[in-house]
């Protein structure tokens, strides 16, 4: 079973990697795999020859290459953390945007930007790029926090309430979001529409590493959780007789998860269902093993991110579609059918 | 070894558990008796540590319960509750490996391999090992959360078990097989404790017995000594009937005539 595992993941990883080469090459300024190559090896050392035109170059080092990295790391981020708020909760209906935790990470973003208050110019003063992503980490957790305690019942998640908690959450955070629109200026006002729909637009080599260490800690520290969160598949009492300390299992899943959330809506706003289709999809093709889905949704999600994206900026060339638009026309329909055969399982 | 003493539970002004006290030995299954609401599922908790009792100790193998790490309880103690659903559903092999997640970091050794094979063996699920478990039957799933029980303590030789009503929901055939199984469990030398509601089960496989009503002790004894009609009217306020059966020198309990 564990050296399945380390197939399985191996090959999601080779299939992140391809894409991560066709996305490199694809776009308005076309880049031969052969010229790739080169590119890297010249700007490594390994070769001196320069088999390319040095505007590809530029375009692929300053562009294409940031931009693909960013949705690696963002679809790494939902995927992951869509995984392990789904074993928290116990349920493969829980995923980040539905309940609301996006949503309370935009607004507080939000509220940073149009307010521009004190606080945030001085936390922008000592934490530079960092500041806007640990504002909606804050946003994260505590919408998190929130729909925990509403939909938390004897150790349980009742579903009901917490989909309705996440519409709740939603659209209140939707109701601040608006009002603070209008007390926006022009071009905090397209900051927002990009916020609600989410793109990649904002890729540069600056967004990219002020994403890193949101990204990084969480995708090395959740698969050590997986454990655990197997254990919590079966009640918290169950867990707790298996020697899982559930207090500290759920801290650590909240805010590594919220982590991850947080700072990709900071970066690239709400990109939804990402977080809900790609475990489900190594569900069911694979396990249910916490072992594999975790670290997988990581790979998956990251390779199924930077395809859309690749689509989100080619369909409509020279125009851009936003991302998010994209994954929540690929993933409704999925989410509707997840939803329907967990009805019938329940009553066949 | 088990030792309960003075142990009290309390919920506002109300006892559910007043003053227990008890033993239960390796080697020895000890069936808990009672009506619903005498306190049997407070006291199942207390002993798993799900919670603090409000007063009195429970030590296990000459050390506090509180002591443990929560590693080393789930090397010293395992428990079968009694609702055992799957969020997400796995594989009976992946589930009954679950059991020894207290015994390695990240990857199991052949050790661990070995013991669940075994356990699957001892419960007779071997064929089901590549099932979803979803899909099994109660009776299955029942015999699968205990093969994983009994991984999870399987080289501990010194340990408890628990089972809260295991043979809830189930025909009389799984019944039998999960009582028989928990006799083999004692008869190795584990302490079993087993909640259990029908009385001809528990004189059958039980060494002692204990009842309870309202928090407090009934009886406790062999089953030839507690079973007797006084005993079971305190504790169920039924009024029943003693048969004697040929084979056991404990006799059968069925329901009096109802006279009007």
């Amino acid at each position: 079973m564990i050296k399945k595992t380390g197939y399985i993941l191996l090959s999601l990883a080779i299939v992140l990697i391809l894409t991560m080469v066709i996305s490199s090459c694809v776009g308005a300024v076309p880049i031969s795999f052969s010229e790739l190559m080169s590119i890297i090896a010249y700007h490594t050392g390994l070769s001196g020859q320069q088999h390319f035109e040095s505007q590809q170059a530029a375009v692929f080092l300053n562009l294409r290459l940031p931009r693909v990295v960013l949705g690696v790391l963002i679809g790494a981020a939902l995927g992951i953390s869509g995984a392990a708020i789904q074993g928290l909760f116990r349920n493969p209906l829980a995923e980040p945007g539905l309940i609301g935790i996006s949503s309370g990470a935009t607004l507080f973003a939000v509220v940073m930007i149009v307010l521009e208050t004190k606080i945030f110019k001085e936390l922008t003063g000592v934490l530079g790029f960092y500041a806007l992503s640990i504002a909606a980490f804050i946003g994260a957790g505590l919408t998190t926090m929130v729909v925990y305690r509403i939909a938390m019942r004897n150790g349980k998640t009742i579903i009901t309430t917490l989909l309705l908690g996440g519409i709740a959450i939603n659209a209140m955070a939707g109701a601040f979001t608006g009002l603070l629109t209008y007390m926006a200026t022009d071009a905090q006002l397209r900051n927002i529409t990009f916020w609600s729909l989410g793109s990649l637009g904002g890729a540069s080599w600056p967004t990219v590493s002020a994403l890193l260490p949101f990204v990084l800690i969480p995708v090395i520290g959740l698969p050590f959780l997986a454990k655990s969160l197997n254990a919590l598949a079966l009640g918290e009492a169950q867990a707790m007789h298996m020697g899982v300390n559930v207090k500290v299992v759920k801290i650590l899943v909240i805010g590594l998860a919220t982590m991850a959330v947080g700072a990709s809506v900071a970066v690239a706003g709400m990109i939804a269902f990402i977080g809900l289709i790609i475990p489900h999809i190594l569900r069911m093709m694979f396990t249910a093993d916490h072992r594999l889905v975790i670290p997988g949704s990581a790979l998956l999600g990251a390779a199924l991110l930077t395809l859309a994206d690749l689509i989100a900026r080619t369909v409509v060339a020279p125009a851009e579609l936003p991302i998010g638009i994209l994954t929540a026309m690929i993933g409704a329909p999925v989410f509707i059918y997840i939803i329907i055969s967990e009805r019938n399982k329940s009553n066949p | 070894m088990i030792k309960v003493r003075e142990l009290s539970f309390k919920v506002g002004e109300k006892k559910l558990l007043d003053g227990l006290s008890f033993d239960a030995h390796p080697g020895e299954l000890l069936a808990i008796l009672g009506a619903n609401g005498a306190g049997k599922s407070t006291l199942m908790k207390l002993l798993c540590r799900e919670m603090r009792p409000s007063s009195g100790t429970i030590t296990i193998n000459d050390k506090a319960l509180m002591d443990y790490r929560l590693e080393d309880l789930a090397k010293t103690r395992a428990v079968l509750s009694q609702h055992n659903t799957l969020s997400v559903s796995f594989q009976v092999s992946e589930l009954v490996l679950m059991g020894r997640y207290p015994h390695f970091k990240q990857k199991p050794t052949e050790e661990d391999f070995r013991i669940v094979r075994e356990a699957m063996e001892e419960t007779g699920i071997t064929h089901l090992a590549s099932r979803d478990y979803n899909t099994l039957s109660g009776g299955e799933q029942q015999r699968v959360q205990l093969a994983r029980v009994i991984a999870q303590i399987y080289d501990s030789p010194n340990a408890c078990l628990f089972l809260d009503e295991p043979t809830n929901g189930l025909d009389l055939l799984y019944q039998q097989q999960i009582m028989e199984l928990a006799r083999k469990l004692a008869d190795r030398g584990y302490c079993v404790v087993c909640i259990l509601h029908d009385i001809n089960f528990a004189s059958r496989f039980a060494d002692r017995i204990m009842m309870l009503k309202q928090g407090k002790k009934v009886a406790e004894g062999l089953p030839i000594e507690v079973i007797n009609c006084e005993n079971i009217h305190e504790t169920f306020s039924i009024k029943v009937k003693l048969m004697a059966c040929e084979g056991y020198n404990c006799p059968l309990v069925v329901p009096a005539t109802i006279l009007k």
